[in-house]
């Protein structure tokens, strides 16, 4: 399963990436190829405000609906439209034109709850 | 992997949707292991089982099966399985595994020998082989060559709905023609312990045909295309099968059997709510069990099975809707999360083949 390096990670499989004052935020590989199939995306409302933890987007696979959750504290400043037409770009470029939205963070400080490569990798085993 | 019926099993072996897409264009292999067998046998286990039935079990000449329900004493539906005549006085069902038990206990409680004095010509013998037997799916329209490969060249398919015995390799099992997929098929039955060798060489000599494993999701996606209802979703001791418009499989001409005065009763009447197939108007995001459906913005039922259908691409599913607003063309809306999406109410079932 790839995991990359220079990303951060939530224990709900969320991929993040930091880009200045903003994160951008995906579900991981493992994420996508657990779900398989992934049929239909509900992106965040732009400007919405998240608190970390909170379920903002869903993500639908054939089998079943999960939600995607704000790794951070933030406000919703960008939105993968992509996806509303071609929501398999989760399955096969789940770190690149899969990404989901893109959150102003409200504390950088806040990264640092994420787990880094090495603990999300022990902990998808 | 999942637990299910108390067994673990794989939603997928690698997509749902190629999965799906083999049991339509090619052939693929079900483990259904987890389903159970009943043998009931006897000088009175026909007409004891027609009591017992919602189809007549009369009917059935040795070696054919037929859908058929169990059903509570308020007609709701217990379990749906198949019941086949494998002797003149020997039948085998099979029926799903979260309802065997409960089935087994049932039925037993209403054996005739209960009675203090039963005469021999009701004798009744019942017991539960589920655990002695496992069983595979091979589903798809290649199956006809695919079962030559199987068992040879001079063996004969069984016609539709019918069970024979064949030798495989050393050991004997019974192949039903059957299924639940809307494809041609057929359900293999043997020993548990011969499993695994089955498993094995159904999927090594199926190589040639494109055979794939096939885990719970496929079962599922594939029979929601054809209508065919899933107990503990469509099917409920809430509901009995004239309300899930399965009717066809109720002899009412039978004098008597449990259930049937509640089902009489909903045929004369007619039923308060049907199960009605619809597909999703807009692409978007799939229905799901228990969404609320709703008709004019008036709540007129919910949802029991849904998904994206990956042979047609549109979001399906069966749904419980009031008898008066439950037609086929009705327009209405599916609420998902918060929103409501448009949906036609369709004919069964979903998906033809080309």
């Amino acid at each position: 399963m790839n995991v990359p390096d220079d990303l951060r990670y939530t224990e709900s499989h969320e991929w993040i990436k930091r880009e200045g004052d903003n994160v951008r935020v995906g579900i991981t590989d493992h994420a996508q190829s657990e779900l398989t199939d992934v049929v239909y995306v509900e992106l965040p409302k732009m400007d919405r405000q998240a608190n970390a933890k909170e379920a903002i987007a869903v993500v639908e696979s054939v089998k079943a609906a999960s939600d995607i959750y704000a790794p951070v504290k933030g406000t919703v400043v960008e939105v993968n439209k992509a996806l509303e037409a071609d929501p398999g770009l989760i399955n096969r470029e789940p770190y690149g034109q899969g990404w989901i939205f893109v959150l102003k963070l409200d504390n950088a400080d806040d990264l640092k709850q994420l787990k880094d490569a090495e603990a999300y990798e022990k902990q998808i085993g | 992997m999942v637990p299910f019926a108390g067994w673990l099993m794989p939603v997928q072996y690698t997509s749902i949707v190629e999965e799906h897409q083999a049991v339509r264009n090619n052939v693929g292999v079900f483990d259904i292991s987890h389903m159970g067998q009943l043998i009931v046998e006897g000088p009175g286990a026909c007409e004891w089982l027609n009591t017992m039935l919602t189809n007549n079990v009369g009917k059935l000449d040795v070696g054919t099966g037929q859908y058929t329900f169990l059903l509570n004493d308020r007609g709701g539906i217990i379990d749906d399985l198949i019941v086949y005549r494998i002797g003149q006085m020997e039948f085998l069902l099979v029926v799903n595994a979260a309802r065997a038990d409960e089935d087994f206990a049932w039925l037993q409680d209403h054996l005739p020998n209960v009675e203090a004095a039963v005469s021999a010509a009701r004798e009744v013998h019942f017991v539960n082989r589920s655990a002695d037997f496992g069983g595979v799916a091979i589903q798809g329209p290649r199956i006809a060559e695919f079962f030559h490969t199987l068992f040879g060249n001079d063996a004969n398919l069984p016609p539709r709905n019918s069970i024979a015995d064949f030798p495989f390799d050393g050991t004997t099992v019974s192949v039903a023609r059957t299924g639940y997929t809307g494809e041609d098929g057929i359900e293999v039955f043997f020993r548990s312990s011969d499993a695994a060798k089955f498993w094995n060489a159904a999927l090594e000599r199926g190589k040639p045909f494109g055979i794939k494993p096939c885990g719970l999701g496929a079962r599922d996606t594939l029979r929601l295309e054809m209508c065919y209802p899933l107990n503990g979703s469509d099917l409920s001791p809430e509901r009995n099968p004239i309300e899930a418009g399965l009717g066809f499989f109720v002899d009412l001409t039978k004098p008597n059997f449990i259930g049937r005065d509640v089902l009489f009763e909903t045929k004369e009447n007619g039923p308060r709510e049907k199960l009605v197939p619809f597909r999703m108007k807009e692409k978007g995001p799939p229905p799901r069990p228990h969404y609320a459906v709703f008709e004019n913005g008036e709540r007129v039922g919910e949802v029991t099975s849904g998904t994206l259908s990956p042979s047609l691409n549109w979001g399906v599913g069966m749904a419980y809707v009031s008898t008066a607003r439950a037609k086929i063309g009705a327009q209405i809306d599916i609420e998902i999360r918060g929103q409501k999406f448009p949906a036609t109410i369709e004919r069964k079932p979903l998906y033809k083949k080309p």
